[in-house]
């Protein structure tokens, strides 16, 4: 039960932070004419964050799935 | 360059051959309960049929104008995929649990299955999507175009979407063929559809992998990788705007209202709510869904922003419109098999959309607009028993028809004035109007039918005004002033300003003034109507899906005819499956040979919640209604059953502690019993073995008695020997009966005690002066050895000497006359006196050693050797030293002799009187 509310503390989290990341005016730090590898630095760091998203969000349910095998059928929500 | 009519054609039809065969596989492993899609990862692929041409070729259009504009579509769906867990999840439960089929049920299901609000979203839903219909006819259409005509030359752009027309209606009769064809082909008119979903992840994978393919192709094929494109493109000045946010319609509140609404879609189109709700056939697939789905996104993504640099570095004059890049890429370098992948992927990403688009929309069509108008014009009542599942079903196929049939007609009137992507944002726009009432049904409870109608009329209108009237507008079919000055020139009622407001782009404004209408009418009306009966059940089924309140029994009161219903269930459902659903119900309940006549609430509620299945909620309940009686409920009747039903709960919780209670207190009964019957076995064992004892002297005194009494003859010697065996005789029966009542007075506890202190030194030599005769008689040395000076007790004086005389004359009774010696010694030990009585005699064997201490053990074999003494001795020392807190135990080697030892707890020597002081006591007066 802690387990699984932990688990959906972390989701609501992640929902933030990327609400955050991936919306102004945090964009706004990446508009400048610098590059990587002569790839616009925004479309770098928009991408990175995203997949740097995707990834916690795999490792955190993913976790949930291996920790919460006892899980009730009720839990979470 | 330019590929041939009938080659398109043919890969078309044989890329939609395809997917039949793998519908077809897929519904004959469900059939035979193998399925195709009970795994995540094709739950996931299903899901993104959100991908559709919009993505495949809008998107790079869409980068080609803004930059990064594209990407919210895809960003919110992410940030939605992350509560899923909370959400989806939450609408997967509830949808099963009411056999809820489409998101019109959903609402009407929540909302006191109201058919007004199925029938309202069913327009909504339908007059919403047309838009997005629309855009893939015209994806396709365009690709058709392009395939047929050369993109290098001039006229190009012209004639593609000159010729686009013709080829749009063709597609959209194919597309309405094929959907008919594929999403209708059963007969049962059920809600899941196992085949299509295996169609719809297959076409998932076709689609990605064209984009990826031509991605890397204009990547590393036409340029040398991403660094040198980008690095090209920012030699040209034209293109330096895409590569900043200042091209990103609307700035902060369009990113951010286009996240938000793509956040609304994923959730609320009708083709998500299928195949993410609907189609789901495990609740834990969504796990894995969850960062899947956001996964196939930004794959998909990836090389939006370079096919689109791409296309605009080698097309810069604007003849080629940006949103066929995609093929217009791969077409110009001549890779003509590249190029035919790409348009199957378009076709691909085309078809499913419409594919589950219009199944969905045909499914709402049927159940919540047609169902409910052939119920109050009463043609369904008067059919009779006809079976009407086929009527279904030809209903939704004329469903599907004109659904396709309006989005020729949308893209006809409106299509061509905008580019793809605007088109669906129009539909994303239209369904964020379902997000209030389909969230706050969810999440809260006092949310009514009332609130739900007039925010969804008001959402919708505001819609209408802002956002679908001004395409048609920009198209010529409605006046143009009618922008620009608004209504009768009243410059307030501008549909893109409205009461004024600008500086937004018309997607953020058209969402603002939507969503204000919609969700202050909701929260403003809920809160100042009255919910009825109904709706007041239903949302407590919803809003607390999680909590087990949805299991609670059915709320109904009244009387229904069971043949009635299998009748009803019969004419929508088929004979067969109808008895099929009958039968597993009955089974279930236990029913043997006879149902009942009767139907009860449960039967009622299962009933209409099958019927439900195939032809939504609120008709179901309203056709149910037609057949039984029903006892109106007033709102203190569900309050009050609700009420009940929480009691219930609670006294369940009761009755488990109670019993788990008792079954504690059940197995103690049984350890006690088992303990009452080792008793019982124990005492029957004594009785038996007390009177097995007793009746040896007896025998042997009635056999002497006899032999004196039946020979008066016998010599004197011999009359003396044998009245000596009878003295003997007696006086062991005698020991026996005493040795037996002291044993039972020890074990009932109610032997009398005379605790007193005093020196065991005393007792001791008490006891060998008492033992002293039997020691002399058999010539044994006996020696006692004290260790301690003075060892004070508290115990019964007697008793101890009773066991010290026990166990001395045992040492005594089992030495070897004449060399047989035994030491008595006394001893502390911690707290405790112990004393020894070590002899030399045979030993007791090991086997032997614990038993003796048991009722009648005498050690050796009784049978032959004659029995020193009545066998009670032992156990009853024993009884006496553990009255006094001490042991009592043997040590011996076979051979070598025995030990018996016991303790007794030493008297702490701080609580005892001095002897000189006892002494001046006792002298004081």
């Amino acid at each position: 039960m802690t387990r699984v509310t932990l688990t959906g503390q972390r989701l609501v989290a992640l929902f933030l932070l990327g609400c955050l990341l991936l919306n102004f005016p945090l964009l706004y730090l990446f508009e400048r004419p610098a590059t990587v590898g002569d790839v616009p630095l925004l479309f770098v760091y928009v991408f990175v964050a995203w997949g740097a998203l995707i990834l916690m969000l795999a490792l955190v349910v993913e976790r949930a799935d291996t920790d919460g095998a006892s899980r009730g059928p009720g839990a979470g929500g | 360059m330019r590929l041939d009519g009938t080659v398109i054609a043919v890969v078309a039809l044989g890329y939609l051959g395809l997917l039949f065969a793998i519908a077809y596989v897929g519904d004959k492993r469900a059939d035979a309960k193998r399925s195709l899609i009970a795994n995540p990862w094709v739950y996931a692929l299903s899901l993104a049929v959100y991908c559709t041409t919009w993505t495949f070729y809008g998107s790079v259009g869409r980068a080609a104008a803004t930059g990064i504009g594209f990407l919210p579509i895809y960003l919110g769906p992410t940030l939605m995929a992350v509560l899923w867990w909370f959400v989806l999840r939450k609408m997967i439960r509830i949808s099963h649990a009411n056999r809820i089929t489409s998101i019109a049920d959903f609402v009407a299901s929540r909302y006191g299955k109201s058919q007004l609000l199925g029938g309202l979203v069913t327009i909504i839903a339908v007059v919403g999507i047309v838009p997005y219909i629309a855009l893939q006819l015209k994806a396709v259409a365009i690709s058709v175009g392009i395939l047929l005509s050369d993109p290098a030359t001039a006229e190009s752009a012209s004639s593609a979407a000159g010729s686009a027309n013709d080829h749009a209606f063709y597609v959209a009769v194919l597309l309405a063929a094929f959907t008919i064809l594929f999403g209708t082909r059963h007969l049962d008119a059920t809600e899941r559809h196992e085949g299509m979903v295996a169609a719809i992840a297959f076409e998932s994978l076709v689609k990605l992998l064209a984009f990826v393919l031509v991605g890397a192709f204009v990547t590393w094929g036409i340029y040398d990788g991403l660094g040198d494109l980008f690095r090209r493109a920012a030699a040209e000045p034209k293109l330096a705007p895409l590569m900043s946010l200042s091209s990103v319609g609307g700035q902060y509140a369009g990113w951010g209202s286009l996240t938000l609404l793509s956040m609304f879609a994923i959730m609320f189109l009708p083709r998500q709510f299928q195949v993410a709700v609907v189609e789901n056939v495990d609740e834990r697939h969504l796990r894995k869904a969850v960062w899947i789905f956001p996964l196939y996104l930004f794959a998909i993504n990836v090389f939006v922003l370079p096919i689109a640099f791409g296309g605009l570095l080698l097309f810069p004059d604007g003849r080629v419109d940006a949103d066929t890049f995609v093929l217009a890429l791969p077409l110009h370098e001549g890779q003509l098999a590249l190029a035919m992948l790409v348009f199957v992927g378009g076709l691909s990403a085309a078809t499913a959309m419409v594919i589950v688009e219009t199944i969905a929309l045909s499914t709402m069509v049927c159940n919540d607009l047609v169902m409910p108008i052939l119920l109050r014009l009463g043609l369904l009542r008067s059919a009779g028993a006809r079976d009407l599942s086929g009527m279904l079903l030809g209903i939704r196929r004329g469903a599907i028809a004109v659904v396709l049939l309006l989005g020729y007609l949308y893209f006809r009137l409106a299509g061509e004035a905008y580019a793809l992507v605007s088109i669906g944002l129009i539909s994303f726009a239209a369904v964020a109007q379902f997000a209030p009432v389909m969230l706050g049904g969810m999440y809260w409870r006092n949310g009514t039918r009332n609130g739900a109608v007039a925010a969804l009329i008001a959402g919708f209108l505001v819609w209408t005004y802002t956002l679908l009237l001004p395409s048609f507008a920009r198209s010529g079919w409605l006046p143009i002033e009618f922008l620009e000055q608004g209504i009768f020139g009243v410059a307030l009622t501008r549909p893109q300003a409205l009461f004024g407001l600008t500086g937004l782009d018309q997607i953020t404004h058209c969402l603002f003034w939507s969503l204000l209408a919609n969700v202050g009418c909701y929260v403003a009306i809920s809160l100042f109507s009255r919910p009825s009966v109904s709706e007041t059940a239903q949302s407590v089924r919803f809003v607390d899906a999680f909590s087990g309140a949805a299991a609670a029994p059915p709320i109904w009161r009244g009387s229904a005819s069971l043949d009635e219903l299998r009748k009803l269930l019969r004419r929508f459902l088929g004979a067969a499956r109808a008895d099929e659903i009958f039968a597993a119900y009955g089974r279930r309940r236990g029913w043997s040979a006879r149902a009942p006549v009767q139907a009860d609430a449960a039967l009622v509620t299962f009933a209409e919640r099958e019927l439900a299945g195939a032809i939504g909620a609120a008709s179901a309940r309203a056709i149910v209604a037609s057949v039984v009686q029903e006892e109106p409920l007033q709102i203190d009747d569900i309050m009050r059953i609700l009420d009940e039903t929480s009691e219930a709960i609670a006294h369940s919780r009761a009755l488990e502690q109670k019993s788990r209670e008792l079954e504690a207190a059940t197995a103690q009964l049984r350890a006690a019993n088992e303990r009452l019957k080792e008793l019982d076995r124990m005492k029957d064992d004594f009785v038996s073995t007390v009177s097995h004892e007793l009746r040896t002297p007896l025998t042997s005194i009635r056999a002497f008695s006899q032999i004196l009494f039946n020979d008066p003859d016998t010599d004197l010697p011999r009359r003396k020997e044998f009245l000596g065996i009878i003295v003997n005789e007696s006086e062991r029966l005698t020991r026996l009966i005493n040795d037996v009542l002291d044993l039972a007075k020890l074990e009932s506890g109610r032997a009398k005690w005379h605790v007193e202190t005093f020196d065991l030194r005393d007792i001791l030599a008490a006891a060998v002066a008492a033992t002293g005769q039997l020691f002399r008689e058999r010539g044994i040395g006996i020696d006692t050895l004290t260790h301690v000076g003075e060892a004070l007790v508290d115990a019964d004086r007697d008793r101890l000497m009773q066991v010290l005389i026990n166990l001395l004359s045992n040492a005594a009774k089992f030495c070897e006359s004449g060399t047989g010696h035994v030491e008595l010694a006394l001893r502390r030990v911690d707290g405790f006196f112990q004393v020894d009585v070590a002899d030399n005699g045979p030993g007791v064997a090991d086997e032997d050693q614990e038993f003796i201490f048991e009722k009648f053990h005498q050690a050796g074999d009784t049978l032959t050797a004659k029995p020193h003494g009545t066998g009670l001795g032992l156990p009853i020392s024993r009884q006496i030293i553990e009255h006094f807190g001490g042991r009592l135990w043997l040590r011996s080697v076979p051979g070598a002799g025995a030990t018996f030892s016991f303790t007794v707890p030493a008297l702490d020597p701080v609580r005892v009187t001095p002897p000189e002081m006892r002494a001046a006591v006792r002298s004081s007066p």
